[in-house]
């Protein structure tokens, strides 16, 4: 679900964070717009067999986010890899309230891109710095897919401001 | 098609192959004229989530598989269609633990399926049984494994699609024309240079497994292989590598039909990497196909991934050799039911029976999330099932060859090693 109201969402950084923000600029893969903490793995994701759909959870042996969940997270990817049935994961975790609230990732594939659309989430790619290097898991990150625009609020700004 | 003087279903189609293809940042479409998809497939959890819709099928054809809101009746196919693998074997669900309520779905969705002139092939392994692409064409499909053996060894051209991308393409004969169409996308990127022997079906497995970990989604290209390998070793190499990486195309110089040479395997370009696949690297490759077991009581032993040709249940029914197998341990073999019919009419599934196992079709252990009751430690001969079943099932797995596996049916225990 994106998130379009005027005030911050539960867990956002304060205003005055704004300076130490970052921006991204990329392009749209799916649009709208959404905000929330980064999960970030610079390995690929397999969908089908490495996620379970109903709770969002990476299950993959040996993968480096084994037991984390991405429900309401904004998941920042290296990419998709494995079966063919990536979209249907993805597109069962949005009926199931455990999808990703945004999509950032490296490459592009067919089956990432299908996963993004069902998904029905904001998601953005071929960002002008490589977003793996820059966001970091617990950052606040707002995504505008329409515009194509990442913004970080790195995880120390962040953090000092809760409570 | 988008303004919906085709129908409402065709418009929908069409809406979500445009949104799909923005997505890629493809700037037009291709026509297709084979397409491989589950559409319609009623799984335990669409049947669930969408019984108080009204349509039927159509509710989950629409809504899922076109990711309409809308509600559309589905029109008949526009393109040749055929049905993969998925749901329960019509003669042996009880076996697989299905409901009766599953198996009656899963009969209705077939019959949904066929009724809109999808061919029912219920297979990962369509060029097994007929659906054989031929060069340059260009195909919809999903099924890692099928995709992998449709680009490399058949020269077809098909991306990874999913069940949506499918089913619209069913209906539109389209797809978005991007990666694997576009010829100077099927070009290799990585070498990898072979130094040991590759022969039996466990090293091509293994070799897979190898290089999808390494190049990951992109494009090997093999030298240094003497013997062409089968059809069953193409199948195990690409099903390997297309779930340790997201390989969907490879080549082999002098042997797969786009790479007469290593000079038109890369177009010209040098490889981005040389990576080299040796005895210390095979080595490395079966601990970590094992790294997920260590209990050599085996219970279970699953053969038939991806579906397991012909030549491949003679090959355990001459392992068995009239020997039953262990009471400790279930053996099930997974074909496609073609390929089910001919073991049948060669007596080979009666010669598995005796031996105490059975033969199965339609799904295997990961797609149907099927075991027998108990299973704690299975037997595989097939890096793709090692990859996936145990992560999904919570149970140790095996890997080693079909004779590991066969000797571990009849003992129960694991006494497999790298020869």
């Amino acid at each position: 679900m994106s998130v379009r109201e005027k005030t911050p969402a539960a867990g956002a950084p304060a205003a005055d964070d704004e300076a130490e923000t970052i921006v991204l600029r990329g392009r749209k893969v799916v649009g709208g717009r959404a905000e929330g903490e980064a999960l970030v793995t610079r390995q690929t994701i397999s969908g089908w067999g490495g996620v379970h759909a109903l709770t969002g959870t990476i299950i993959e042996s040996r993968h480096e986010l084994k037991g984390q969940s991405f429900k309401d997270k904004v998941l920042v990817f290296r990419g998709a890899k494995g079966s063919s049935g990536w979209s249907v994961v993805f597109h069962t975790a949005r009926l199931a309230g455990s999808a990703p609230k945004a999509m950032v990732f490296n490459e592009m594939t067919t089956k990432v891109a299908l996963g993004a659309v069902v998904t029905r989430v904001p998601a953005v790619t071929a960002l002008d710095r490589d977003p793996l290097e820059i966001i970091e898991t617990g950052d606040w990150v707002r995504v505008d897919g329409d515009a194509g625009i990442v913004e970080v609020v790195k995880r120390r700004a962040a953090a000092k401001e809760r409570p | 098609m988008l303004d919906g003087a085709e129908g409402k279903a065709r418009q929908k189609a069409m809406e979500l192959l445009v949104r799909y293809g923005e997505a890629l940042g493809a700037e037009r479409f291709v026509d297709t004229t084979n397409v491989a998809g589950v559409p319609g497939q009623p799984t335990p959890f669409l049947a669930e989530y969408y019984k108080n819709y009204p349509g039927g099928l159509d509710a989950i054809f629409s809504h899922f598989d076109l990711d309409s809101d809308e509600l559309v009746e589905m029109p008949k196919v526009a393109t040749r269609a055929c049905h993969l693998q998925g749901g329960y074997d019509p003669d042996h669900w009880q076996i697989l633990g299905a409901s009766p309520e599953a198996a009656r779905r899963g009969r209705e969705g077939e019959r949904y399926a066929a009724d809109h002139g999808i061919e029912i092939l219920k297979t990962c392994t369509p060029y097994l049984v007929g659906n054989v692409p031929k060069r340059g064409e260009h195909c919809a499909w999903m099924e890692s494994s099928a995709v992998i053996y449709c680009n490399a060894v058949l020269g077809a051209r098909t991306n990874t699609e999913g069940r949506e991308s499918t089913s619209a393409a069913m209906l539109t004969g389209k797809i978005p024309y991007f990666g694997l169409h576009v010829p100077e996308c099927r070009l290799g990127t990585h070498r990898i240079e072979v130094d040991i022997g590759i022969d039996s079906i466990m090293d091509w497995g293994m070799l897979g497994y190898f290089v999808g970990d390494v190049v990951q989604e992109h494009i090997p290209v093999l030298t240094g292989i003497e013997r062409a390998p089968d059809l069953v070793r193409y199948k195990h190499f690409g099903a390997a590598a297309a779930s340790s990486g997201g390989v969907e195309m490879y080549h082999i110089v002098g042997i797969t039909p786009e790479a007469p040479t290593l000079d038109d395997a890369f177009g010209g370009r040098s490889p981005v990497e040389v990576l080299r696949y040796g005895r210390e690297e095979r080595r490395r490759t079966y601990e970590a196909l094992n790294a997920n077991a260590s209990d050599t009581n085996v219970d279970y032993v699953m053969l038939g991934c991806p579906h397991a040709a012909l030549e491949q249940i003679e090959e355990a029914c001459r392992l068995l050799d009239g020997r039953r197998i262990s009471e400790n341990c279930r053996l099930w073999i997974f074909p496609s039911r073609a390929v089910r019919r001919r073991a049948d009419e060669a007596g080979l599934t009666e010669v598995i029976r005796k031996a105490g196992g059975h033969v199965l079709t339609d799904t295997c252990s990961a797609i149907g999330q099927a075991l027998p009751p108990g299973t704690k430690v299975a037997a595989l001969d097939s890096a793709k099932q090692v990859h996936y079943l145990p992560a999904m099932m919570g149970i140790e797995a095996w890997f080693g060859s079909t004779a590991d596996c066969i000797d571990a049916a009849l003992t129960g225990r694991w006494r497999g090693e790298l020869r």
